[in-house]
């Protein structure tokens, strides 16, 4: 027994250094080389200065730009604190706060059209979804063209133009990214003033 | 969208059985001794390992002997894994600041990740220092997915060997387990997840400025390492709260599917390796579809459910073509999250890439059933193959039983002790699962953390303690876990529930081992056949419903019945 000890002992702190410290900084070594932007964050700039990851939702007020999904984490795509609702399927508080939803996103969107596109009004799993459904996307296409005065057929383009397929035509759903979708919309404002932030 | 969502399925299972045959035939070179390609990189490493841990490998072991190495090893692990983490504020890779965890919560993790469960109480990126995450949890992930190899592997020489007092070294299968299985696929793996986006970083969290001006903090760590090894050896813990549905721990479909891989990759192989250990290499197939079938059935169902959606919320106006995307992501939608739950419960991996607790009621019922037929549907790494074996010595006794013969397998008689010992570990899973859910909704303690009312209380404690005891680690994380009743009772469940398993099965391969062999005669029962394949996954079938029909007919049964009936709660 005292073998088994003595063993376990030093094969622990070996395979700690191999498995906990040699092998995690060969990754990193090979992301910093090959991958550095995939690696570090995918991160996005917009006129110099870093507006978020591509890769983690964000808060969108501005009724001239497209809002994201609900969002669970915190107070809302909070990157600290991710995770979903966790309300089960006849939780009575998810319930309501679906039916809300559906109101909010009607009142938001009078122009749209046919009944309300299933991630619009629910909370995803990591409450950082950085993407919305395109049915989503095109459902809030005619309040963003009355806001941001840029037509309502180059927005359906600028959506088009985002929307990313399946994976080998098969796996993942069809997506939009909100935020590289939004840094089009506001490179195309008709006052063209470049990166001003959107009147709240 | 549900046709859709049966082909993903069929062409995933399609994939799992490509990489069964090579990963399995490897597995037993790696095991026998044999040349690999990898040798001349890692019979070095593996020398060194040897002299620096004091390893004699020439040396093979008792089933006692390997039992004990084997619990010796963990317990130390969990010992050194609850050092660290009550020690990160004072040790160095803690960008973040981040204090000591505290006492309870710091022994469940421990072991959790020690006992390849990944039960997680906390929020990773706001509980774990970077150090404590690869230096502490990681390097279980390996470890503890290392052990379950291992403890396969001798299963597997148990089997096949004839009056044989040894059935291998534990340090040795350890060793050779990570150097040459685990390590050098969670490399590629993890690479090719950098490149998709996965982060792998030292820097504190960065904060950056939103379109609106807002301030979002974004915690950065060593994502993608931890990533390749969760999946790899069906740990499941995240680096992050959501797990795998965070973008940046599964950022595409392409590493969804790359991480359903992975979780299949070696229990599947494992059959292979059974089959050829053994020299039966048809028994290991009829091993394999039996654990496929019962895996295509769940996964149906599964994505049946997630894709028709919630008739509650369709009714308040919600477009029912995209399913049930509560707690789902985008990328994923409801078919992919559906087979994601499937598959990472049948194996032992708990890692989710939606929340498990807003599933439908029957969505959220084929991963609890899945736990509960002991993950044996390919199970967790090695897990799922000694599992399984468990069963495959109820059915030639059953079969037995039928045909008025002492039950045989593979030339050996399987007796009195033998089914004793089978019984004993299906017993220890169900007495966790039943007598701790049991505990959680009659006291106080237990029903303070439920978030939900109704039925679907029941099934958060149902499926903590299920998940506990079958060292799954997937909650309905509604459950708030980080309490002492939680902490303490859930980490005795996953205790109990690994090692009380793998002690009698080790007692079951040296009894084997120790055996003559019989030559097949013409009444011996099959065991590689499409029979023998319907008889096994009927067993492991009939064993769990058998067992846990009653509490699920008052969880999920009846929550998916109110829910068809628009009832709230």
């Amino acid at each position: 027994m005292k073998d088994h000890v003595l063993v376990s002992i030093r094969l622990l702190v070996v395979f700690t250094l191999l498995l906990g410290f040699a092998y995690p900084a060969a990754v990193w070594a090979v992301g910093r080389v090959a991958f550095r932007s995939a690696a570090g964050g995918s991160f996005v700039t917009h006129d110099g200065k870093v507006v978020g990851s591509e890769l983690l939702g964000q808060a969108v007020a501005s009724p001239g730009l497209f809002r994201p999904r609900p969002s669970a984490a915190g107070a809302g795509y909070d990157a600290t604190a991710s995770g979903g609702s966790n309300l089960g399927p006849t939780s009575k508080a998810l319930a309501e706060r679906v039916a809300a939803e559906v109101a909010r996103a009607r009142a938001e969107n009078p122009g749209a059209r046919g009944p309300v596109p299933a991630d619009a009004v629910t909370a995803s799993g990591s409450g950082l979804d950085p993407h919305v459904s395109p049915e989503f996307a095109l459902w809030q296409v005619s309040r963003v063209s009355r806001e941001s005065g840029i037509p309502a057929a180059e927005l359906e383009a600028l959506v088009a133009k985002r929307t990313e397929g399946r994976f080998l035509g098969l796996f993942g759903e069809p997506r939009v990214n909100v935020l590289l979708l939004n840094l089009d919309v506001l490179s195309r404002r008709p006052s063209e003033g470049g990166g001003e932030p959107p009147p709240r | 969208m549900t046709a859709l969502a049966f082909l993903k399925i069929a062409v995933y299972f399609l994939l799992v059985l490509v990489v069964t045959k090579p990963l399995g035939l490897y597995m037993r070179r790696v095991f026998s001794g044999e040349r690999t390609f990898l040798d001349p990189v890692l019979l070095p490493v593996e020398r060194a390992l040897y002299r620096l841990g004091g390893v004699d490998p020439k040396k093979e072991q008792d089933w006692r002997a390997y039992a004990s190495s084997m619990l010796v090893f963990s317990v130390l692990g969990i010992l050194g894994v609850t050092a660290i983490e009550r020690l990160q504020h004072l040790l160095p890779l803690n960008p973040d600041r981040l204090p000591a965890v505290p006492p309870a919560l710091a022994w469940n993790t421990a072991v959790s990740f020690v006992t390849n469960t990944n039960w997680q109480a906390y929020a990773g990126e706001a509980t774990m220092s970077h150090l404590t995450q690869m230096a502490a949890l990681a390097v279980q992930n390996f470890l503890s997915a290392a052990t379950g190899i291992a403890i396969a592997v001798a299963v597997i020489r148990g089997i096949a060997r004839t009056e044989s007092r040894t059935i291998g070294s534990f340090w040795v299968d350890l060793t050779r387990a990570t150097l040459w299985v685990l390590l050098p696929l969670s490399l590629l793996a993890a690479v090719v997840l950098t490149s998709q986006g996965v982060v792998q970083s030292f820097s504190p969290s960065a904060k950056v400025t939103t379109l609106d001006g807002a301030t979002q903090t974004v915690p950065l760590g060593p994502v993608a390492s931890q990533e390749a090894i969760k999946e790899l050896g069906t740990n499941g813990g995240g680096f992050f709260n959501a797990n795998s549905s965070h973008p940046y721990e599964n950022p595409t479909p392409a590493t969804d599917l790359l991480e359903m891989l992975l979780i299949f990759a070696i229990p599947a192989g494992l059959t292979y390796t059974l089959g050829s250990m053994t020299g039966k290499t048809r028994h290991g197939w009829a091993v394999f579809w039996a654990m496929g079938l019962l895996f295509l059935v769940g996964a149906g169902a599964a994505a049946w459910a997630e894709t028709h959606g919630n008739p509650i919320h369709h009714a308040a106006g919600v477009d029912p073509s995209a399913g049930n995307m509560e707690g789902k992501e985008v990328r994923f939608g409801a078919g992919d999250t559906a087979l994601f739950a499937t598959v990472t419960t049948a194996a032992s991996c708990g890692a989710v890439n939606g929340m498990h607790d807003s599933f439908t009621p029957l969505g959220g019922l084929v991963p609890l059933v899945n736990i509960q037929l002991g993950e044996v549907v390919f199970g967790g790494v090695g897990a799922g193959l000694y599992g399984a074996f468990v069963f495959i010595v109820l059915s030639v006794f059953i079969a037995g039983l039928m045909v008025g013969r002492t039950p045989e397998y593979l030339g050996k008689k399987i007796e009195g002790g033998e089914v004793k010992l089978a019984m004993l570990s299906v017993l220890v899973l169900t007495f966790c699962i039943l007598v701790g859910t049991a505990a959680a909704v009659t006291t106080k303690a237990g029903l303070s953390s439920l978030s939900n009312a109704g039925p679907h209380g029941l099934s958060q404690a149902l499926y903590a303690f299920t998940s506990a005891a079958g060292n799954n680690g997937s909650a309905l994380a509604g459950l708030n876990a980080n309490t002492d009743f939680y902490n303490v009772l859930l980490a005795c469940a996953m205790f109990f529930g690994r090692f009380l398993m793998i002690v009698p099965i080790l007692a079951m391969a040296g009894a084997l081992a120790a055996k003559k062999k019989l030559a097949d005669s013409a009444g011996t029962f099959p065991v590689d056949g499409p029979i023998f394949t319907l008889l096994l996954a009927g067993v492991i079938v009939v064993v769990g419903a058998l067992t846990y029909f009653p509490v699920l007919s008052l969880g999920p049964v009846v929550e998916q019945l109110l829910m068809a009936a628009g009832r709230t709660f």
